[in-house]
């Protein structure tokens, strides 16, 4: 089992909501975060006073997948969540040890 | 023993300033009409008829006037500060705002509107004297021209109370709740009250010809001097300036901002205390100024920075409500333009470039707009009064000039008495209990440290 962790631009979090449901991933978890690495950030201003801001808004997605479905999920997520331009995000993907379904108590590749 | 030195003389002052005109305390019942805020240049003599009567109709709007510049403080103000500060801050100036409404209430009722507006006898250039402490001698009947007593003493009441609210905006973030306690009391009864009757309550001020309707010194450049005072003594915020501390909330501050331009109508044009031409014409000329004002500082930034911003425009417009105010009841329609576009472009140089090269702290610029906006409405009172910028006319025998050196003189002597006595009740209150809060405090946020409250719990 893999855990499939990306970070996206939020406005894209729709497109690959949709384009995993369309391969069969059933569960999804956002987080909203902010982050930056080679995009630059922005000035803002306050009564003269300018301040850069490099933290950009952004949305962590995560979904545990069978090993069987990962290419799929990583190819998924990639043409989703691109938009072409600096900024579109990165995926990573760790080794899920274990995965239990808390309502029956099922566990490893059924609990997904 | 230093501290108990400073405490025992500033007990002997305030003895020796309040026991000499209790000596000749009257239990007036109805004020002469020199103690209302007639911007005349010659003294005002009371009017040789009968005697004056209630007039309902002037009643009514100095009622309606009194709500609304208390709406300018609470929410007014306080959302207009609490926007600006940082997120884990928001309560603590909602909270200094309100407290002070209520502390300033009482103090005022018993012994702030003695003082500002009461017959000092022999001292009356300086000081009305405790002669109407606890409202003595103002009865449910009792006339203050042709409004009662208690709804001319309510209005300046809400005066009173937000002067020290404007301070609040330049120690944002570091002060403690006691001090500012403690600073705000005695200050409204050492500072506010003292200078507030020089000009309207029958002292030298006004009796020098010194023209301010509705507050421009007594209100504005007072707080926003002793703000400056507090910006000094209690130092920087931790972090500033390279720390970024944008605002968490422009929109309380808008909302904030559209509340105090609303109620200043009540502020500027109330100030006629009644309902007649010159009311008319004072809320016209404020609502003109101000929008001069907020365009002025959005074009001045736009130009400058290459965007217009909402935090501003909002700013633009305060700037251009404190500028209009010692003129809104003399100045015309094209003085009001000039006075606002003045205002605009200056607060947003002193807000902004000035503020950054001299280095102070002035955190939500109480000083850069209030006692900026302040001195440009007030110089530039003397000359908008003038009949040839359509104001309501030079005093006979008053040249241009002349009346420009009277505006040079009441702004000069509100910046030293409030700088100096300010400053030294700082350094007072700090001596004694402390005036800023830990540095774990500071940067846990004033709301947990200070109030046990978050500001949103999300």
């Amino acid at each position: 089992m893999k855990l499939v962790t990306a970070i996206i631009k939020p406005f894209k979090l729709d497109d690959v909501r949709e384009s995993l449901s369309e391969i069969g991933v059933q569960g999804i978890t956002v987080t909203e975060v902010k982050g930056f690495g080679r995009q630059k950030g922005h000035t803002e201003l306050y009564r003269g006073a300018e301040y850069v801001v490099d933290f950009l808004p952004k949305v962590k997605i995560e979904v545990a997948v069978d090993d069987s479905l990962l290419d799929r999920v990583m190819e998924s997520i990639a043409k989703s969540a691109n938009t072409g331009k600096i900024g579109d995000g990165k995926i990573f993907v760790f080794n899920l040890e274990q995965a239990m379904r808390i309502r029956t108590g099922e566990t490893g590749p059924d609990a997904l | 023993m230093k501290l108990y030195k400073y405490l025992l003389s500033l007990c002997a002052l305030m003895l020796m300033l309040f026991a000499a005109p209790m000596t000749f305390a009257d239990d007036m019942a109805a004020p002469a009409a020199d103690t209302m805020a007639a911007p005349a240049a010659e003294a005002p003599a009371a009017p040789a008829e009968e005697a004056p009567k209630l007039d309902t109709g002037n009643t009514a709007w100095m009622l309606t006037s009194t709500a609304l510049v208390l709406m300018m403080t609470i929410p007014g103000l306080a959302l207009f500060y609490a926007g600006m500060v940082r997120s884990k801050n928001v309560l603590s100036v909602l909270m200094q705002c309100f407290a002070i409404t209520a502390l300033v209430s009482i103090l005022w009722m018993m012994f702030g509107y003695s003082i500002a507006f009461g017959d000092g006898g022999d001292m009356n250039a300086y000081l009305g004297g405790l002669g109407k402490a606890f409202l003595a001698g103002v009865h449910i009947d009792t006339l203050s021209g042709s409004i009662p007593e208690t709804v001319f003493m309510t209005f300046q009441m809400t005066f009173a109370i937000i002067t020290p609210a404007l301070i609040v905006g330049s120690f944002a973030d570091r002060m403690k709740f006691s001090a500012m306690l403690w600073f705000m009391g005695l200050w409204l009864l050492i500072v506010y009250a003292p200078i507030c009757h020089w000009v309207w309550g029958g002292g030298f001020l006004g009796g020098l010809g010194v023209l301010d309707f509705a507050g421009g010194t007594v209100v504005h450049i007072n707080a926003g001097i002793a703000g400056l005072m507090t910006a000094l003594v209690l130092g920087k915020r931790k972090g500033y300036p390279t720390t970024p501390m944008p605002p968490h909330n422009l929109g309380y501050t808008v909302v904030g901002a559209s509340l105090l331009w609303v109620g200043w109508f009540g502020f500027n044009a109330g100030s006629e205390l009644a309902a007649d031409g010159t009311a008319g014409m004072a809320m016209a000329v404020t609502q003109i100024a101000t929008a001069a004002a907020a365009l002025a500082w959005m074009f001045a930034e736009w130009i400058s920075h290459g965007k217009p911003s909402v935090l501003g425009i909002a700013s633009g417009a305060v700037a251009g409500l404190v500028a209009i105010t010692p003129a809104s009841g003399t100045a015309g329609p094209m003085g009001a333009l000039l006075i606002g576009a003045a205002a605009g472009v200056g607060c947003y140089f002193a807000a902004t470039k000035m503020k950054r090269a001299f280095g102070y702290d002035d955190s939500l610029d109480a000083f850069g707009v209030h006692a900026i906006g302040g001195i440009i409405g007030a110089l530039l009172t003397g000359v908008c009064v003038d009949a040839s910028f359509g104001g309501a006319g030079l005093a006979d025998g008053v040249t241009m000039g002349a009346q420009l050196g009277k505006q040079v003189i009441g702004v000069l002597t509100t910046v030293v008495y409030t700088g100096v006595v300010s400053f030294i009740l700082l350094k007072i209150i700090d001596m004694v209990i402390g005036l800023r809060v830990t540095e774990e405090q500071e940067s846990q946020g004033l709301d947990l440290a200070l109030h046990d409250e978050r500001g949103y719990n999300l």
